[in-house]
């Protein structure tokens, strides 16, 4: 193992360049703290964005040697194969600077989406009961897991062909709503993700599932709302049909 | 209709045509097989299709089915990878229905009445 390995920062925002660092070798250095001692030691003007460094909060994705991945867990020895990293932004979103992306809009999609609880009881009423293994909790379970990081976003060539299409990671919130038995919002919800840039607008290519750091599968929870909006429209909630 | 309502019937059309596809497909293919086992000549083909009721049913449902599905799937395409608007779309899907409607029933109708001429 050589005691330095070369890495090739972004620099700039949509327009920039690759500036080149050479960053001392450490045991279990992950992408993360190769960027931060970048920021610490050689330039301080490098901008990117973290905040737990351990795998929670979902901030500091970025695209590492091509792919898009958690800066925090990912393991420099598992992907500088050959001794040298590419760190670039988050693709499909608006660069603010260096590293860190604009998530605007990957964070109002899932408004859009509807992935927002819709409350239907107050203080007064009695707990709702879900049993661990009750089927709507189990697809509910599969997918409440995500952090939010934006990779699954920044994986998916129909985000990037379509600037319509909501994403995998906002309508894999909204199917873990749909099976939440305590959301009174379906019909909205199943309205707000099935049309234009909906859930029908998925391939089904399954970038997001390969790329997600939490092995989660939006596509299984895409099929999902593609099933619940044939059985919506064919029982005719739509309103404003015809 | 919302576009909501839309793509979600779209959606169902295309899955459904698919599933019809999907059994059309094999039976078809064997037929070939079975077909070509036997010596594939016009003839042949002539001779078992023509002025028989079950295939002229099993060829014109096939043609339904590819009269759905794949303009469907063309509208998609044409929505991700051009600049057309969703209204120009549907009418290119509606055009290429009628092509493959017009096209196929004309080869199923032809080949149901060729051994009468």
């Amino acid at each position: 193992m050589s005691n330095t390995i070369k890495v090739s920062v972004w620099r700039g925002q949509t327009e920039g360049s690759f500036e080149d660092f050479d960053v001392p070798r450490q045991p279990s250095q992950t992408v993360l703290d190769v960027i931060t001692y970048i920021q610490r030691n050689i330039d301080p003007t490098l901008s990117y964005r973290f905040a737990c460094r351990v795998g929670v909060c979902g901030s500091c994705a970025m695209t590492v040697n091509g792919r898009p991945r958690w800066t925090c867990r990912t393991h420099v020895d598992k992907v500088a194969t050959d001794g040298t990293l590419q760190v670039s932004p988050l693709r499909n979103l608006e660069v603010v600077k260096d590293l860190a992306c604009d998530m605007t809009e990957f964070f109002e999609k899932m408004n859009r989406a509807e992935g927002k609880f819709h409350p239907t009881k107050t203080r007064d009423d009695d707990f709702d009961f879900v049993l661990p293994d009750d089927p709507k909790r189990k697809q509910a379970s599969q997918g409440i897991e995500c952090i939010g990081c934006g990779v699954c976003y920044a994986a998916c060539d129909v985000v990037e062909w379509n600037k319509d299409y909501l994403g995998p990671a906002a309508l894999n919130r909204a199917w873990t709503l749909v099976n939440d038995v305590r959301d009174g919002g379906n019909a909205e919800r199943i309205a707000a993700v099935s049309g234009d840039g909906g859930c029908h607008a998925c391939h089904s290519q399954q970038g997001c599932v390969e790329h997600c750091p939490k092995h989660i599968s939006p596509t299984h929870s895409i099929a999902g709302l593609k099933r619940a909006a044939a059985k919506s429209a064919l029982k005719g909630i739509f309103g404003g049909d015809d | 209709m919302s576009s909501v309502a839309i793509e979600t019937k779209l959606w169902v059309w295309q899955r459904v045509s698919a599933a019809v596809l999907g059994l059309c497909v094999i039976v078809h293919l064997i037929l070939i097989i079975l077909a070509v086992q036997d010596g594939l000549s016009a003839a042949e083909i002539i001779g078992r299709v023509s002025g028989n009721i079950s295939w002229l049913l099993f060829y014109s449902v096939f043609v339904i089915a590819v009269a759905i599905h794949a303009p469907i799937g063309v509208r998609t395409i044409l929505n991700e990878m051009t600049n057309l608007k969703p209204s120009q779309t549907h009418i290119v899907m509606a055009v290429l229905c009628l092509v493959i409607l017009t096209m196929g029933f004309r080869a199923v109708i032809g080949l149901f009445n060729a051994g009468a001429v």
